[in-house]
């Protein structure tokens, strides 16, 4: 299971990273990033999830 | 504005001035919503009012037939002097693509979430002393002693212009944002004092350059040339205009919901955990920040006959109230752990302040409810509401409880 972020959609909305910090963060421009690889196990995909459904710009992609 | 005619049905004659819609617009955009959920009016030359989210979703996201060239709707589409489209009178929000990314650019890194947090202490203090200032009295008007005060202090420092220029800075966004419905030969000698002021402020920094926007901005080069005079100016109004009238408005909106709803009041206060959750419900459920755009040409849209340059109010708070994208839409839910709102609007213009406002409103709110655990509206007061496409309270006449 991974997590990504298409940077094409990204807008900076900026709840991602507060949502799960762990997952992601955010770079130089204020746009989302996922930290490392973006691999998930049971624990975090609820957390990535949570930050995906409130995307405003539906930009974070879940490959179960 | 005083001769002017009394709205009689807002899907055919919409006017976000009248004064049934400032008092209170979400039942009028409810009914909208349910009956066009595209209104039209002929006022302002002509302009469209999109009420769900999904029609507000498309027009942001679609810079092909909308322009950003004008973002406040007034009586005059074809101001003097504005550069026109990509670029506009203020980029990068009022520039279209492929200017847009290139002003955007520009501001990101001075708005992202790493130098915006390091403002927290800053913003802290000056709230608390705000909240010193007002001595323990009893009765305060939490809009124009405490929320209005916030935003100019934080853009002053930003743009680094005299931090007691709290006051000139509150006049021009009146002037910009809420005196819009004159004719333009009315409303344009109003703009004269904020440019003098302006060309007095970028005189300052050219001769005594320093650490902040303004001088960052007069040095920062594109492709190896500096950015124009015209491009400058338009940026730093944007930056102080958009960065005190909606963030205040927001602290003040907020003030009033745990004004009026001591459960909620009582939560916050007992379960400071849920801030983040109330912040974001906050956002969408008082959204203050209404956003214009015109029709690039005639066109057919969500079912509408669109005229060139016929304006669109983009009712993001309406969307933040649409039944189709939240469940109980109409309902303060202060934990809502799903809560895709669109405050800061959607696409390519998301405001570019939204970590800064973010953070005000959580500090704003923070240190008045450690001030004040408990608080209800003065009865004997009046609370009003501003007018025009930027939402808050304008006097929020409180009694303090404890």
């Amino acid at each position: 299971m991974r997590v990504s972020i298409d940077t094409e959609i990204c807008q900076g909305q900026g709840r991602c990273f507060s949502i799960a910090p762990s997952i992601f963060d955010f770079d130089e421009l204020g746009n989302g990033v996922v930290i490392g690889d973006g691999t998930l196990n049971e624990e975090t995909l609820s957390l990535a999830r949570l930050a995906q459904s409130n995307c405003p710009e539906h930009a974070i992609f879940i490959e179960e | 504005m005083t001769d002017k005619k009394p709205v009689v049905d807002f899907a055919t004659d919409w006017d976000h001035t009248d004064p049934r819609w400032v008092e209170d617009p979400y039942p009028i955009w409810q009914d909208l919503r349910e009956r066009c959920p595209v209104a039209h009016t002929e006022r302002y030359g002509g302009g469209w009012f999109p009420t769900t989210h999904d029609v507000v979703s498309a027009i942001a996201n679609d810079t092909e037939h909308f322009t950003s060239r004008l973002v406040v709707v007034t009586n005059n589409k074809y101001p003097e002097g504005a550069p026109p489209a990509p670029i506009g009178g203020a980029p990068p929000i009022t520039s279209d693509p492929p200017f847009h990314a290139i002003a955007r650019r520009l501001l990101l890194p001075a708005f992202a979430p790493g130098p915006i947090n390091a403002l927290e202490p800053q913003i802290r203090a000056l709230c608390r002393k705000h909240l010193d200032e007002l001595n323990g009295e009893s009765f305060i008007d939490a809009a124009s002693q405490y929320a209005q005060y916030i935003p100019p202090g934080v853009i002053a420092h930003m743009l680094g212009f005299p931090a007691e220029d709290g006051e000139i800075f509150r006049d021009f966004v009146h002037v910009v944002l809420d005196l819009i419905d004159l004719s333009p030969e009315d409303r344009a000698p109003l703009f004269v004092p904020m440019a003098e002021y302006f060309d007095q402020q970028i005189a300052d920094h050219v001769a005594h350059p320093r650490d902040d926007l303004t001088s960052y901005l007069l040095n920062v080069e594109v492709a190896g040339a500096k950015l124009s005079p015209e491009h400058v100016r338009g940026t730093m109004v944007l930056i102080l205009i958009a960065g005190i009238d909606t963030t205040w408005s927001a602290i003040g909106a907020s003030l009033w919901h745990l004004a009026t709803h001591p459960e909620d009041l009582g939560r916050l206060v007992n379960e400071p955990d849920l801030m983040p959750l109330a912040i974001e419900e906050f956002l969408r459920f008082y959204a203050p920040v209404t956003m214009a755009r015109l029709v690039k040409d005639d066109m057919e849209f969500a079912g509408c006959p669109m005229k060139k340059d016929d304006w669109i109010l983009l009712g993001f708070p309406a969307a933040n109230r649409d039944p189709a994208a939240f469940d109980a839409a109409d309902t303060f839910v202060i934990d809502r752990a799903l809560n895709r709102h669109a405050a800061f609007g959607l696409g390519i213009h998301r405001c570019v302040g939204s970590n800064l406002a973010r953070l005000e409103l959580r500090v704003a709110i923070e240190e008045f409810i450690a001030r004040y655990a408990k608080f209800e509206l003065d009865s004997s007061k009046v609370v009003t509401w501003a007018q025009g496409q930027v939402r808050g309270p304008r006097h929020l006449p409180l009694r303090i409880l404890g």
